[in-house]
């Protein structure tokens, strides 16, 4: 095993990752889980929830599960494996990890009647060959900063979101609604998940956070570009200082925050020049 | 409970529990909530009630429909909203909008295959209330949404040699362009395509609609003319 994950390239030197989970102002426990592997450039973060220690159980068997089997999967990977339903097999193989960790709370939350009901979030970035794959269940973010600019890459999936796209709130309006905390799709409820993969390119000097509902509930987009802007060549502080602030701001629920920054271009599985012909070179 | 209370020239006429999650308020009898006057459309507007909050839509109606004094198609309802339809005036309130520490910790609406009733899985704290079916139709319209952006689009290029090349767009990125000189990808996320600049520097953009695009993602709708390296297409969704 060791072996063959040594096969792809060790990106430690091309990502930087902070990872930073923290109980709040106003709850006792934190059931939220962070994640992260910079050398196989792996980011997740999971918000648990359920009740007794149903969240803290959801969404470290979320973390844990998805980290094995998604360093195991890469391992196995060739570099030569050709897209699949046109997805890279890297997206495909993320899918398949997020789908099968579902099944394993799911399973657990079955089995075990103090668990019933439990859930979690799960927000996983996945860096490889020059590219990112996003996948997510749930309202946990992942934000893109490039250029100065704050972009969320993901859709969250809750209530609200389906309420700000039928016209009903603005994104401002949607944070203060008491209905913003229900989600419409998490891990280990039913036997199968939807999970949401998109891929995107990374540049060089991109930041990118996962987060909680816990940071962007009490921090707007503009507070975090800020503080990413400021915090730029500092990734650790720039994560605490995220933190800090939501609990300023109150605190109200667990806050996490990973933030991977692309230090350097990390090509692997196809050239540089190959990458860029998909159409009229 | 949430409630409206409907009044003519300041007179009380009826006063309505919003205890389902959608009421119909019209001039014809199979409205929930019937006002008999020609001012009101037959089916004027409808209140969705989810959990605390409830959701004021006009339906196309011809006079209109005004909350506090203000025209709107959709409109979020707060305590002491008054609504105006005709000559008609409903007063929503709400008492318990107020009271949002339940609301604080994050719950799951879980619909059934079927799409009927669900329940939630609300953590320690018991929830009084189903979501009811509106949950669920929202959560359906969300997978929907989720299965739109597996629909298929393609580029077709409107300018220089390649002018009629097509181009399907299968994966999830694609990337167009020049290497040294502009390259754009194309990624596919929940909410459809969105366009973002990956090579070219600040004075080297590709443009949608004639618009340079900035350092963030825009998103593609049907017919967006493109403009990558010098070389204009149109996008389509099949």
């Amino acid at each position: 095993m060791i072996a063959t994950a040594a096969r792809r390239p060790d990106l430690s030197d091309r990502l930087a990752i902070v990872a930073i989970t923290d109980a709040g102002r106003k709850r006792s426990h934190n059931e939220d889980r962070v994640g992260s592997d910079p050398g196989r450039g792996i980011a997740l973060v999971a918000d648990g929830m359920g009740g007794h220690k149903g969240g803290e159980v959801a969404s470290g068997l979320a973390v844990e599960t998805v980290l094995q089997r998604l360093t195991e999967g890469l391992g196995r990977l060739s570099g030569r494996d050709d897209d699949i339903d046109g997805y890279t097999p890297e997206s495909d193989l993320a899918r398949r990890v997020i789908e099968e960790s579902n099944r394993i709370i799911h399973q657990t939350a079955a089995s075990q009647p103090q668990y019933e009901g439990m859930g979690t979030t799960l927000a996983v970035a996945l860096f490889y060959d020059d590219r990112l794959t996003v996948s997510h269940v749930g309202d946990s973010r992942v934000y893109r900063f490039r250029a100065g600019q704050l972009e969320q890459l993901t859709r969250d999936h809750t209530l609200m979101q389906e309420l700000v796209e039928r016209g009903f709130y603005t994104p401002e309006e949607a944070r203060a609604s008491l209905n913003r905390n229900i989600v419409t799709r998490a891990l280990g409820i039913d036997a199968e998940v939807q999970v949401d993969v998109q891929e995107d390119i990374t540049l060089p000097g991109d930041v990118y956070l996962l987060c909680s509902d816990g940071l962007n509930d009490m921090l707007g987009d503009s507070a975090i570009r800020l503080t990413l802007a400021e915090f730029d060549d500092s990734l650790d502080k720039g994560a605490q200082r995220l933190v800090d602030q939501a609990n300023e701001q109150g605190g109200s629920d667990n806050i996490s925050v990973v933030l991977v920054k692309v230090l350097k271009p990390h090509p692997t599985r196809r050239s540089w020049f190959k990458r860029f012909v998909d159409w009229f070179q | 409970m949430a409630k409206l209370t409907v009044s003519f020239n300041d007179q009380v006429v009826a006063e309505y529990e919003l205890d389902k999650e959608s009421m119909t308020i019209g001039r014809k009898p199979d409205n929930d909530i019937q006002i008999d006057n020609l001012a009101v459309s037959g089916h004027h507007a409808r209140v969705l009630t989810i959990l605390n909050d409830s959701f004021l839509e006009d339906h196309n109606s011809t006079n209109g429909t005004y909350v506090n004094g203000h025209l709107v198609k959709k409109h979020a309802l707060q305590d002491g909203d008054v609504i105006a339809i005709g000559k008609h005036k409903l007063a929503y309130s709400n008492e318990q909008a107020s009271s949002g520490e339940d609301f604080e910790r994050t719950m799951i609406i879980r619909p059934d295959a079927a799409g009927m009733p669900e329940k939630e899985n609300t953590g320690d704290e018991a929830i009084d209330r189903s979501v009811g079916r509106l949950g669920a139709e929202l959560v359906a319209e969300s997978k929907q949404v989720s299965g739109d952006a597996q629909r298929s689009a393609k580029l077709r290029v409107v300018s220089g040699a390649n002018a009629g090349k097509e181009l399907q767009l299968t994966k999830a990125l694609t990337t167009l362009g020049k290497p040294g000189v502009q390259v754009a990808a194309l990624t596919r996320r929940a909410q459809g395509y969105f366009l973002i600049q990956v090579e070219g520097g600040d004075d080297s953009r590709p443009k949608v609609n004639g618009q340079t695009i900035g350092p963030e993602a825009v998103k593609l709708e049907d017919s967006a003319l493109i403009e990558v390296a010098g070389v204009k297409m149109e996008f389509f969704l099949d």
